[in-house]
C-alpha cells in the first residue's frame, strides 16, 4: 500500500454539447491533488458550471472522462460519485431545501442510509465545522444570507466529500461572512475547488489557478502568477480590483 | 369557491374524495413525464417533486397578487387554467390539489370533509375544461404564438363557469337542501362568466409574457417552439403532452371536435332538462340576486390572504337566455375537455415512453 | 403564510394538545368533522354537543375564544348562501316576524351554519396547535404519498422566498412610479406574474440540482418517525369517539 493515492479530481479530454446543440467544453484536462485549494477562473460563458456539473455525473454523454479518487464518473457508481463530490451552489436558498438546518444537513448522509445516532453526530460535526452548530433547528429562511451559505457547505460537508466544489462562495456576502468563510475553507482537511469572479478570494484561498476560457484550460499555475500576467488576465476578460495589486500580497500568512 | 363541510352530503363528499384521489394518482404520475423526469436515464433524475412543489407555491404566490378591477376594488387569479396551461394538465391537478390540501388544513379554508369536492371541482374540472380546450384550439388555431394566447384566454374564460357548474351539479346530487336546480346553475354559471372574464385576460396576458420569454416553459405550447426536435423521435410528435403516433395526431382535432360536440350534446340534453324543471318568475329572480352575490364573495375568499373586497359583480345581473346560451357553451367545452382526455389516455396507454433532455 | 416552522395560524405552545402527534391530531379532526356532517340536522341540541366539546379542547390547548373566532370570518360567503336560503328555497311557508320563509330553506340554512362553522372551528383548532412540520409529518404518517408531501413541503419551503420575490417585484415597479389602479395595468402585472412563474420554473431546476447532487433518488429520508403511544391515540380519541356518540344519539332520539 505504498503507491501514491490517486488525485482527488482527474479530468481528461472533457467535451460537452448541450442537447440544444451549443457546445460549452471542447476538451477540458485538469488534475487536482488530494488535499489541493485549487481556484477555477473564467469570464462568463467560459463553461465553469458545465464543468462543475459533470463533475458529479449531472450533465454527461459528451467525450472524455471525469474521475473521483480513482473512480470513474459512471451511471453505475453514480451514489458513491454523488457521496465524494460535494457541490456548493451559489444560491443557497436552492440548496437548503428542507424545513430545518438540521434536517437539511442531514439529507445527504440519510440518502446513503445512514439513521440514528451516527446521522446526528454527523450532522451536529458538520455545523460545528461551519459554526453554526446553535442553529439547528432554525429554518433556513429565518438565517441570514451569510449564515444560509455556511449551512450550505455544511449540508457538503456532512457527507465527507473527497472534493469540494464551490460555486461563487463569496458572492452576495458582506466582508464580515466573506471572513468568515474564508476561515472556515482555511481550516477544511478537504480537496477544493473554488468557481469564482471574486480574485482577491481566490488569491487568499488558492494557491493554484486554472483559467477556464473558451470551453478549454488556458493557463495553470500559482494564483500569483497567474494574476500577476497582466496580457493573460486582459486576454480572457479577467480583471483585479481597483488598486489591488496580487504581487503585493504576501501570500500564506 | 372553497366549500365547506356540511355543505355537500356525506356520500356525495366520500365520492367526490374518490375522485379526487383518483385523479391525484393519476396526476403523479402522469407529473413525472410531463417535468421531464426520467428514472432511465439517470437514477434520482426524478425532478417532480422539486417542480411541481415550486410551481404550487408560484400559484399560492399568484392567488395573492392583486388586479385592480376599478374604484378600489380588486380581484385575484385561481390559477387553475394558467398552471395546467404552463406546466400541463397532470401537474396542474397536483399544484392545485396540493394547495387546496394546504389551504384547508392550514388556514381552515374550505372543509376537511369537503376537499374531494374542492379538489374535482376546482383542480380536476377546471384543469381538464381548460387544457383540453387549450390544446383544441391550439391545433387548429395557426401554429403562431398569438394562437397559444388566444386559446388561454378561450381556455381560462370557459373554465371557471365550468367549473361553476359542475359544483351546481354535485350540489343537485348531493346538497343537503332542495334548491332551484335551473336557477342556480344559471346564476352560477352567468356570473362565473364575469369572473372568467377576469380570470382569462390575466391568464391569457400571463402566458404572453411568459411566452416572450421562455416559451420552452410554456407546456401547452411546446409543440410550437421546436418542430424540428419533435420530429426527431419519429413518431412522438408534441411529446409528451399528445404522445400518440404522428398519423393519429394529424388527423385528431377534427375527430376530438365531433367526439366533443357528441359528448356535449348529450350533456346539453341533461342540463336542459334540468333546467326546464325551472320554476318561473320572483323565485328565480330572487335565486340569481341572491347567489350572485354569494358567488360574487367566494371569489373573493379564495385566497386566505384576500380582502373580502370584491364588490363590483353584485351589480351586474345577466339575463337567463344569455346565461343559458354561455351554459351550453361550458357544457361543449366540458365535453369536449372529457373526450378528449379519454382520447388521449387510450393512445397514451398504446404509445411508447416519451423522450427528453434531462437537465 | 410564515417561514418554515411558523405559519399564520399556528399559536406556539405547550399545552397537552399541542404535544399530541400530528397523525392524531389530524385523524381526530377528520373522524369529528365527519361525524358532524353525517348527524341529521334536526338533533340540533346535537350540534350544541358538539360545540362544547371543540370549546374544551380549546380551552385545553389555551386558544383565546378572540382568536377563533376571527378565524371562523373565513366562512361568511357561505353564511351569505345559508341566510338566503330561507328565501329562496321551495317548500311549506312560515311566519317569521311577518316575513314569509321556506322551512326547508331553514333547516338548509342551519344545516350549513352549524356544521360549516363547526368544522372549520375544528381545523382552526387543529392549524393553531400544530406545526407546519408536523403537519406534513402527520401526512405522510398517514400514509399520503411520499411524493404528494415532498410537493406540499417544497411548497411550504418557497412559498415565503416567492411571496419575497413578488413583493420585489411590487417594490421595483413602485419605486419606478408605477402605481396599478385599474384594467388598464394588468399587462404590467401580468408580465410580473409572468416573470414570477419563470423564477419559480428555474429554481424548481435549481433545487433539483441540488438534490441530486446530495443523492436524492426519489425518496426524502425520513428522519422523524413520531409514533404514537396507545395513550396519546387514545387522548386524540376521546373528541371524535364522544362526537360519535352523540351523533348515535341524534339519530336514534
Amino acid at each position: 500500500m505504498n503507491v501514491t493515492p490517486p488525485p482527488s479530481l482527474d479530468v481528461r479530454g472533457l467535451a460537452y454539447a448541450y442537447p440544444d446543440g451549443h457546445q460549452a467544453l471542447f476538451g477540458v484536462d485538469l488534475t487536482v491533488g488530494r488535499g489541493e485549494r485549487v481556484a477555477l477562473l473564467g469570464p462568463n460563458g467560459a463553461g465553469k458550471t458545465t464543468l462543475v456539473l459533470h463533475l458529479n455525473g449531472i450533465l454527461a454523454g459528451g467525450v472524455g472522462s471525469v474521475s473521483v479518487a480513482g473512480l470513474p464518473v459512471g451511471r453505475e457508481n453514480l451514489a458513491e460519485i454523488r457521496r465524494r463530490v460535494g457541490i456548493v451552489f451559489q444560491d443557497p436558498d436552492d440548496q437548503l431545501f428542507m424545513p430545518s438546518v438540521r434536517e437539511d444537513v442531514a439529507f445527504g448522509p440519510a440518502s446513503a442510509g445512514m439513521r440514528g445516532p451516527e446521522l446526528e453526530a454527523q450532522v451536529m460535526a458538520a455545523l460545528d465545522r461551519v459554526g453554526m452548530a446553535g442553529f439547528a433547528d432554525r429554518p433556513p429562511h429565518h438565517l441570514s444570507f451569510g449564515q444560509r451559505r455556511r449551512v450550505a457547505v455544511a449540508t457538503v460537508l456532512a457527507m465527507e466529500p473527497e472534493i469540494l466544489v464551490l460555486d461563487e462562495p463569496s458572492s452576495n456576502l458582506d466582508p464580515a461572512s466573506r471572513r468568515e468563510l474564508a476561515d472556515i475553507l482555511r481550516a477544511l482537511d478537504v480537496t477544493v475547488l473554488m468557481v469564482t469572479h471574486d480574485l482577491p478570494y481566490a488569491l487568499e484561498l488558492c494557491p493554484r489557478s486554472v483559467i477556464l476560457s473558451d470551453g478549454v484550460v488556458v493557463a495553470d499555475g500559482s494564483t500569483q502568477e497567474l494574476l500577476g500576467d497582466d496580457d493573460l488576465m486582459r486576454a480572457h476578460r479577467l480583471e483585479l480590483p481597483f488598486g489591488f495589486d496580487p504581487r503585493s500580497v504576501t501570500i500564506g500568512a | 369557491m372553497h366549500v365547506p363541510d356540511g355543505f355537500i352530503n356525506t356520500p356525495v363528499s366520500v365520492a367526490a374524495g374518490v375522485v379526487a384521489a383518483g385523479a391525484v394518482a393519476v396526476s403523479l404520475r402522469g407529473a413525472r413525464r410531463e417535468l421531464g423526469g426520467s428514472p432511465a436515464e439517470l437514477p434520482g433524475a426524478d425532478r417532480t417533486a422539486p417542480l411541481a412543489g415550486l410551481v404550487a407555491a408560484f400559484v399560492f404566490a399568484v392567488q395573492m397578487l392583486n388586479f385592480p378591477v376599478a374604484a378600489g376594488t380588486s380581484g385575484h387569479l385561481l390559477g387553475g387554467a394558467l398552471a395546467a396551461i404552463l406546466v400541463g394538465p397532470f401537474t396542474g391537478v397536483l399544484c392545485i390539489a396540493v394547495v387546496l390540501l394546504m389551504q384547508g388544513i392550514l388556514f381552515a379554508d374550505g372543509g376537511l370533509t369537503a376537499l374531494g369536492v374542492n379538489i374535482t371541482v376546482m383542480g380536476v374540472v377546471t384543469v381538464l375544461v381548460a387544457y383540453g380546450l387549450f390544446r383544441g384550439l391550439v391545433k387548429i388555431l395557426p401554429r403562431t404564438r398569438r394562437s397559444v394566447t388566444a386559446a388561454s384566454f378561450v381556455a381560462a374564460l370557459v373554465s371557471v363557469p365550468a367549473a361553476a357548474a359542475a359544483f351546481t351539479l354535485l350540489y343537485e346530487v348531493g346538497g343537503l337542501t332542495e334548491v332551484p336546480i335551473g336557477s342556480v346553475l344559471t346564476a352560477m354559471v352567468g356570473v362565473h362568466v364575469l369572473i372568467g372574464i377576469g380570470e382569462a385576460v390575466i391568464t391569457m396576458l400571463t402566458v404572453g409574457a411568459v411566452i416572450a420569454v421562455r416559451p420552452d416553459l410554456v407546456y401547452g405550447a411546446r409543440g410550437l417552439s421546436a418542430p424540428l426536435k419533435l420530429r426527431v423521435g419519429g413518431e412522438l410528435v408534441d411529446a409528451p403532452a399528445a404522445a400518440g403516433p404522428a398519423p393519429a395526431a394529424a388527423r385528431s382535432p377534427r375527430r376530438l371536435w365531433l367526439g366533443g360536440l357528441v359528448t356535449s350534446l348529450v350533456l346539453a340534453g341533461f342540463v336542459s332538462f334540468y333546467a326546464s324543471a325551472d320554476p318561473d318568475g320572483l323565485e328565480k329572480v330572487a335565486a340569481d340576486n341572491g347567489i350572485d352575490r354569494t358567488v360574487e364573495e367566494h371569489a373573493a375568499a379564495d385566497s386566505p390572504l384576500a380582502d373580502y373586497g370584491v364588490k363590483d359583480v353584485s351589480d351586474a345581473r345577466l339575463s337567463g337566455g344569455l346565461a343559458g346560451v354561455i351554459g351550453v357553451g361550458a357544457t361543449v367545452a366540458l365535453g369536449s375537455g372529457v373526450f378528449y382526455v379519454v382520447r388521449r389516455r387510450r393512445s397514451e396507454d398504446a404509445g411508447p415512453e416519451s423522450v427528453q433532455g434531462s437537465v | 403564510m410564515g417561514a418554515g416552522h411558523a405559519h399564520k395560524l399556528y399559536r406556539h405552545g405547550h399545552s397537552p394538545v399541542h404535544r399530541l402527534p400530528a397523525h392524531c391530531k389530524l385523524l381526530a379532526v377528520l373522524g369529528f368533522v365527519l361525524v358532524v356532517v353525517s348527524t341529521p340536522r334536526e338533533a340540533v341540541w346535537a350540534f350544541g354537543l358538539y360545540a362544547v366539546l371543540l370549546g374544551t379542547v380549546a380551552a385545553v390547548a389555551r386558544i383565546p375564544a378572540g382568536f377563533l373566532l376571527k378565524r371562523l370570518l373565513i366562512e361568511i360567503p357561505f353564511v351569505a348562501f345559508a341566510l338566503l336560503m330561507p328565501f329562496v328555497v321551495p317548500g311549506e311557508q312560515t311566519e317569521v316576524l311577518g316575513i314569509s320563509l321556506s322551512v326547508p330553506g331553514l333547516w338548509g340554512a342551519w344545516n350549513i351554519l352549524a356544521k360549516g362553522t363547526l368544522g372549520v372551528a375544528a381545523s382552526v383548532i387543529l392549524a393553531s396547535t400544530t406545526e407546519l412540520r408536523s403537519l406534513l409529518l402527520g401526512l405522510q404518517r398517514l400514509r399520503l404519498p411520499s411524493l404528494l408531501v415532498q410537493i406540499a413541503s417544497f411548497m411550504i419551503r418557497y412559498g415565503d422566498v416567492i411571496a419575497d420575490e413578488m413583493r420585489r417585484m411590487s417594490i421595483a415597479r413602485r419605486s419606478r412610479g408605477f402605481e396599478a389602479r385599474g384594467v388598464r395595468h394588468w399587462g404590467v402585472l401580468a408580465k410580473s406574474a409572468g416573470a414570477l412563474f419563470i423564477r419559480s420554473y428555474e429554481r424548481g431546476e435549481r433545487v433539483h440540482l441540488a438534490m441530486v447532487s446530495r443523492g436524492y433518488t426519489g425518496t426524502m429520508p425520513v428522519l422523524h418517525d413520531v409514533r404514537a403511544t396507545r395513550a396519546q391515540w387514545s387522548y386524540a380519541a376521546a373528541l371524535p369517539v364522544t362526537a360519535l356518540a352523540v351523533c348515535l344519539l341524534g339519530w336514534t332520539l
